[in-house]
């Protein structure tokens, strides 16, 4: 699935578009819930918590990529990093857009209070913040720009991992049981990359796809 | 050290009518209808037999409910009963396997009578009376549901409570064969509650059977429940089989799993925070209008019952008494 020069690989085109599909349908779902007032007593909560869920789940997804690619051997899920990335990017922004905006309304300057006061909001906004460098370079001008520095920055997002899965683990009243689960795939995901460092010291990484 | 346990007055007891009327009265005549005892929307239907009712409704006939009530789907699909699962659709989903008839009631310790009683004698103590209440979550979110029910305080007086009785304790059922949420432990089973002697003697204080003029659904809390209007919603204890007359306070539930999050008293208080959750503002879940946009309301003290509640802790410092 290399780009033939001078053709275009109409494989890669219909992945590539089945990806955005498959990434936009729990937004299609929201959207249709939202049209249908089938989201339940507390539509602001359903929202809130479905684009939260679908922000962390993309972000998880986006780090078994690199591993995937290690395990088959195959290029190709490197060629997803991005899009996967941009998405769970794309659902953090809708997470925190329907908080300010659905949920606190006309009371949105209370999110100032909360990320001082309260550490489940702050980690949680502060994994969204640490998302938006993460986005804004996610451009090819951008990686050829930063060189060796853009995969230094971009470790950032296992600190994003962490915190969001500590934002879901901090706001639960006493059923850890779903924000244990993200926390168990999480620590797979973190401890694998620890581990082939560990192994292989000095070894080089292998050179990362765009 | 003597107690003394505090009595109704008769005049405390309003009979129904007179006290929506006089509802729709405090809702025309103040600035703020959240200050009103509870939501008039219910006002209209009510059929305000009593003649102190005539001026109101004829003044009043036009002008729109102060507080929407919420939907009954709407108070019957979200529910936070742990015994049915922790999340808030779980409990209509998973409460048809609990059986609320038979029932029976454990009432036990600092009284004269004591005893298990069927249900039904708990009913026959006192007629069933409408109350319109607003019910504030801790969680940030409020419904205004129209119950019926008995005063607590009427009930509780038939046991004779003696003079070391100063709170009532309250159980919740545990079985888990009715009961799928507990198999996992996010409570130290069972549910359990409590309030102070004067709390529960407060004429505000009901011993819900049902609500929307239905018999309770068990997702509510079938057969028998609590609703301490001006307390967080955790405190209404569901499903209930035992109330204890206790010397010292009870153990409840979740202050035992998070004591800095959730006090014994845990009254409304936009003043003192959850840890967690901001508690100045709530959003209401009421009326048909989209709740996309639902309004976020500022939380009143006592959830607005200030007036009615507040004498019950002259003196005590609230945000040291949570």
């Amino acid at each position: 699935m290399v780009l033939a020069p001078g053709g275009i690989d109409w494989r890669w085109v219909g992945l590539k578009a089945l990806a955005h599909a498959l990434a936009l349908l729990p937004l299609a779902g929201l959207v249709r819930g939202v049209v249908e007032d089938s989201l339940g007593a507390d539509p602001v909560a359903a929202l809130t918590h479905a684009t939260g869920e679908w922000a962390l789940r993309l972000l998880l997804l986006g780090l078994a990529l690199t591993p995937l690619r290690r395990f088959t051997g195959q290029a190709w899920p490197i060629r997803f990093r991005r899009l996967v990335g941009l998405y769970a990017f794309f659902y953090a922004c809708l997470h925190l857009a329907v908080f300010l905006v659905l949920d606190l309304g006309g009371y949105w300057t209370q999110i100032f209070e909360d990320i001082v006061k309260r550490p489940y909001i702050t980690v949680g906004f502060a994994a969204w913040l640490l998302l938006v460098p993460l986005a804004l370079t996610s451009t090819r001008g951008w990686i050829k720009r930063l060189g060796r520095r853009w995969a230094q920055l971009h470790r950032a997002v296992y600190a994003v991992g962490v915190l969001a899965v500590l934002h879901f683990l901090w706001l639960v009243k006493s059923d850890l049981r779903e924000p244990l689960v993200y926390a168990a795939i999480l620590a797979v995901l973190l401890g694998l990359r620890l581990w082939w460092r560990l192994r292989r010291p000095g070894a080089q990484a292998p050179a990362r796809g765009a | 050290m003597k107690t003394t346990i505090p009595r109704i007055p008769d005049h405390l007891i309003t009979p129904e009518p007179v006290y929506r009327a006089r509802r729709q009265l405090m809702g025309l005549g103040l600035a703020s209808p959240l200050l009103a005892l509870a939501g008039c929307a219910g006002a209209e239907d009510a059929g305000l037999p009593a003649p102190a009712a005539t001026a109101a409704a004829g003044a009043g006939g036009t002008s729109p409910p102060a507080e929407e009530l919420t939907r009954f789907e709407d108070a019957t699909s979200y529910n936070n009963f742990y015994e049915f699962g922790t999340g808030k659709t779980d409990p209509a989903r998973y409460a048809g396997t609990l059986e609320p008839a038979p029932w029976s009631v454990v009432v036990g310790g600092e009284a004269e009578v004591t005893g298990t009683f069927p249900l039904e004698d708990l009913l026959a103590i006192t007629p069933v009376q409408d109350r319109t209440y607003r019910l504030r979550c801790v969680e940030g979110w409020s419904m205004v549901i129209p119950w019926q029910g008995l005063p607590l305080g009427k009930v509780l007086e038939r046991f004779k409570p003696n003079s070391r009785a100063k709170f009532v304790a309250f159980t919740t059922l545990a079985d888990p064969r009715q009961m799928p949420g507990l198999r996992y432990p996010s409570i130290n089973w069972p549910y359990r509650e409590g309030l102070r002697m004067d709390e529960a003697m407060h004429p505000l204080t009901l011993l819900a059977t049902g609500m929307y003029g239905k018999p309770l659904p068990n997702q509510n809390g079938a057969p028998l429940r609590l609703v301490v209007p001006w307390k967080y919603g955790f405190k209404s204890i569901k499903s209930i089989i035992r109330i204890d007359f206790t010397q010292d306070m009870p153990p409840t539930s979740w202050n035992q799993l998070q004591p800095e999050e959730y006090g014994f008293y845990s009254n409304v208080n936009p003043d003192v925070d959850h840890p967690r959750w901001s508690q100045r503002t709530e959003r209401r879940i009421a009326g048909t209008a989209s709740k996309l946009f639902a309004e976020r309301i500022p939380t009143l003290p006592f959830n607005g019952y200030g007036d009615q509640v507040a004498s019950l802790y002259a003196g005590m410092d609230l945000r040291q008494w949570y």
